[in-house]
């Protein structure tokens, strides 16, 4: 005990040590090899050799940026697609949930208690060419005769918005339910109609709920691949599609570890663009 | 008009929740299918077959024993060590704070397949490890301490600390005071990432998929039967998980209620 006394400076690194240390041996220095190998030019036959090829990330955008473009576009629409759907149901639950609100959470989070490539899966029946769905567009005339879900963008996008929507719905809920509702009765005290006092007490104040769950759904979404692998076909595959072919297909490991950091690059510039646009005016102000 | 819009909301929340559970039913309707083929697409009769032989396909034993040992070793790594690092921050003003909390951050905000792609490249440089059971632990401590560090924090930060300068007062040591007032207090904070860190552990894919050598784990072993045909015992398997972890879930909100119940009275 009295080393720890006589050293109390020294306490908080005893403690931080062991794991920060696993996840800089771990996660930031396989990052650092993810940037050596991406630079590295040769094949895998006669080997590669690092030689600072900068090329590859050019060779990367050029070649890859059809692909890189849809994963960020599905992911944008999954990501819109989950806002709409939960919103109101993060609202419904925080304000009309009553003394249901925990159990009725439990089955917001419901999805991911069942194994990811099952649900997945789920959704293969679902969307399957004879399933109910297609058969119900079908007689409406939505889809055509030999019109299909499986194997469309239509089924990768749900498939991602289903699988991604927990992530969603939470930071929304416990915003909506952190909001005093005095404020909201003060606001229609003062003679805002109920829509006006939703517009600006209640988004507002959710708005950090929204930028939360947005960024959630947005990252796992842009690098997915099973649902682009499961519910699509190679005209759907994502750049994460991409990434895993090149890995294990291909042996291409620079090119692979370019795609993987150009993929990151692309994510975190676009939140910094969307936390700049939405979040810092309207989260501080 | 009021009753109107009300209902108009419940009506979507009602339809969200069925979009949400529809496809649960479903994986749990078809591991009593019989499908007689191959194929478990259509629902073709009742049979309780599955799941009497839910061992009747060769490997799924062998896959489900491995997950859920990955999922109890990296659970528990991953929890004293995120647990610690959240005391850390916490309880101590120290340089470099800041830096930690990017540390921490940035795993969960890489995506998944950086996260598999980046591992995979270190082993393959530094081979003093071989592909399989270690790498894919190593693997899963490593996207669980986060995530264990955010749910010990946020239980840390509402807590009230003169309990434990009582204990001193009372002449206990800092370790006394840890093991007989802090630990209890933030056991369910523990708890909670104990058993969120098993969920993201056994339902992991990605990350394991770069790291696993010819290991095969559950969600492996799902990906692999989905290019041939994806035979009923894994909807078993998916429905026995779904209903332990439902479980976990449904008990630890009853608990919560009753902990909240004598306070409000």
């Amino acid at each position: 005990m009295g080393f720890f006394h006589r050293h109390r400076g020294l306490t908080p690194y005893l403690l931080l040590a062991p794991g920060l240390v696993w996840l800089a041996v771990f996660f930031l220095v396989p990052l650092g090899f993810l940037a050596y190998q991406s630079l590295q030019s040769g094949t895998f036959d006669v080997g590669y050799a690092f030689d600072w090829a900068w090329g590859n990330y050019w060779d990367a955008l050029q070649r890859y940026h059809a692909w890189l473009l849809r994963s960020l576009t599905y992911a944008g629409l999954a990501t819109l697609l989950a806002l709409v759907i939960s919103y109101p149901l993060a609202y419904w639950i925080a304000f009309r949930g009553g003394r249901w609100k925990n159990l009725l959470l439990v089955m917001i989070i419901a999805p991911f208690f069942v194994t990811y490539l099952i649900r997945t899966l789920a959704w293969e029946t679902i969307l399957a060419d004879q399933g109910p769905v297609v058969g119900l567009l079908r007689d409406a005339g939505i889809l055509g005769d030999n019109g299909r879900l499986l194997a469309t963008s239509t089924a990768v996008v749900a498939g991602i918005t289903y699988n991604f929507l927990p992530f969603m719905a939470l930071p929304i809920y416990v915003a909506l339910e952190a909001i005093d509702s005095r404020l909201i009765e003060a606001a229609e005290d003062l003679y805002a109609s109920r829509v006006q006092a939703f517009l600006r007490v209640t988004l507002p104040l959710s708005l950090p709920g929204v930028v939360a769950g947005t960024l959630l759904t947005f990252i796992p979404a842009a690098g997915d691949f099973i649902n682009a692998q499961l519910l699509g076909t190679p005209k759907q595959a994502m750049i994460g599609n991409v990434i895993q072919s090149k890995f294990y297909n291909l042996i291409d490991y620079p090119g692979a570890a370019t795609l993987s950091f150009t993929l990151m690059a692309a994510v975190l510039v676009l939140i910094a663009v969307y936390v700049r646009a939405v979040g810092t005016e309207k989260l501080t102000g | 008009m009021k009753f109107v819009r009300r209902h108009l909301l419940t009506a979507y929340a009602i339809a969200a929740f069925a979009y949400l559970l529809v496809p649960i039913a479903i994986v749990i309707a078809f591991s009593f299918n019989d499908p007689g083929g191959r194929y478990n697409y259509t629902w073709q009769g009742f049979t309780l077959d599955q799941w009497r032989n839910w061992d009747g396909v060769p490997g799924l034993r062998d896959a489900m024993t491995l997950s859920l040992e990955i999922a109890v070793l990296a659970s528990i790594v991953a929890t004293v060590l995120g647990t610690l690092i959240a005391m850390a921050l916490v309880r101590y003003g120290f340089r470099g704070r800041g830096g930690t909390n990017v540390i921490i951050f940035l795993p969960m905000a890489t995506p998944e397949v950086v996260l598999g792609a980046s591992l995979l490249t270190l082993f393959l440089n530094v081979s003093v490890v071989t592909f399989g059971f270690t790498t894919i632990l190593i693997a899963h401590i490593m996207f669980c301490i986060s995530y264990v560090v955010v749910t010990v924090k946020a239980r840390l930060i509402g807590f009230d600390r003169s309990l434990e300068e009582a204990a001193m007062d009372l002449g206990a040591n800092e370790f006394t005071t840890f093991r007989k007032v802090t630990l209890p207090l933030i056991a369910p904070a523990i708890l909670a990432g104990l058993l969120l860190s098993f969920a993201l552990s056994i339902d992991d894919f990605v990350v394991t998929y770069f790291n696993a050598g010819s290991e095969v784990t559950f969600p492996l072993f799902v990906w692999g039967a989905a290019q041939r045909g994806v035979p009923p015992q894994v909807n078993v398997m998916g429905t026995v998980i779904f209903i332990v972890a439902l479980s976990f879930m449904v008990l630890n909100v009853l608990f919560q209620r009753r902990r909240e119940s004598p306070a409000q009275a």
